[in-house]
């Protein structure tokens, strides 16, 4: 998710910092409740779906974990699909450390909470001092409305027919939303597209979340043009 | 989904979080590595998107689902608010369902 830091500030301040972290927290709720009412319903339960929230704490992977198993996968392709998807934070981790100086706890710590949003936030500010504090801003931010959004789905999840409403759309519509801001590059697109292909021309084959594996191998289309480009930089 | 998953999943993610935050830090990886990297998600998304709407089983179909991807796509295309996008495309999945 992207965040927009408009106004230029003269000194350290969280002028543009809370307003844009509780605006991303809410967004950020709403996927929280449905990842709870989806995680009881795939055989999950209060305790287990808290602990993937406060644990894994990283949105799309444990989406793709629950949809996986929610779907008959093994659990060996739940957790390397989910994975996967969660690869990027260690690239994030790279972008963010300059800004989070300090001892190895205080960035083992900072690590736990380095996530799409945190990273956005706080490579859009202009100044070490704002670049701390909005990413730790949004990392309380987050992290309060994941989990409580995920304690109220989890509890009222085990209500509802997910059949019934419709409510096993619910990750297909997530995953729509997550994925949208990621296509604007040609190369995503096609990521993108071949990931699609990918999965449902390897399904009938594969076992069941296989083919959510594989299908990462798109990605490795980044290498293609790029080895052209690079020479120069 | 048993306890295994769930931690095991905990501590490869705080793994991944770690290595790229504390044990790479400086260095930074090989821009290649981060490419490749950076392109996962839309390619597994997308695979998501297309297990969870057209699969059961080992089985591709299309039902009720594909009602509510189109309403999600059309309205995270239109810039409709993530929790309204979720509810339009369960709701139109529920009365497909319903209906047919």
């Amino acid at each position: 998710m992207d965040a927009h830091n408009e106004h230029a500030h003269e000194g350290v301040n969280y002028d543009g910092i809370v307003g844009p972290a509780v605006a991303l927290g809410f967004a950020v709720f709403i996927f929280a409740i449905s990842f709870g009412v989806l995680c009881v319903n795939a055989g999950g339960s209060v305790p287990k779906a808290m602990a993937m929230s406060l644990l894994v704490f990283t949105g799309a992977s444990q989406f793709s974990a629950v949809s996986v198993i929610a779907a008959g996968g093994t659990a060996a392709s739940a957790v390397v699909g989910a994975l996967l998807l969660g690869s990027r934070n260690a690239i994030y981790g790279v972008a963010v450390a300059p800004w989070l100086p300090g001892s190895v706890k205080y960035r083992v710590a900072a690590a736990q909470f380095t996530i799409d949003e945190t990273t956005g936030m706080t490579l859009v500010q202009n100044s070490p001092e704002r670049k701390r504090r909005a990413f730790w801003v949004t990392a309380a931010s987050i992290y309060g409305f994941w989990n409580v959004g995920t304690l109220i789905g989890a509890l009222v999840g085990n209500s509802f027919d997910t059949q019934k409403y419709g409510l096993d759309v619910a990750f297909p519509a997530a995953f729509v939303a997550m994925v949208a801001p990621l296509l604007a590059t040609r190369k995503a697109q096609l990521a993108g597209i071949g990931g699609a292909v990918v999965c449902l021309a390897t399904t009938p084959f594969l076992p069941i979340g296989a083919p959510i594996v594989i299908s990462a191998v798109v990605a490795l289309i980044a290498l293609v043009p790029a080895q052209r480009k690079s020479r120069h930089s | 989904m048993s306890w295994t998953v769930v931690l095991v999943l905990a501590s490869g993610a705080f793994a991944l979080k770690v290595f790229g935050f504390v044990i790479i830090g400086d260095r930074k990886f090989p821009p290649q590595v981060e490419a490749v990297i950076a392109l996962i998600p839309a390619a597994l998304l997308c695979a998501l998107i297309m297990k969870d709407t057209f699969t059961a089983g080992h089985d591709l179909q299309i039902d009720a689902r594909a009602v509510g991807l189109v309403v999600a796509v059309f309205g995270v295309w239109r810039k409709v608010p993530i929790w309204l996008v979720i509810v339009l495309a369960c709701v139109a999945t529920g009365i497909t369902r319903a209906i047919s």
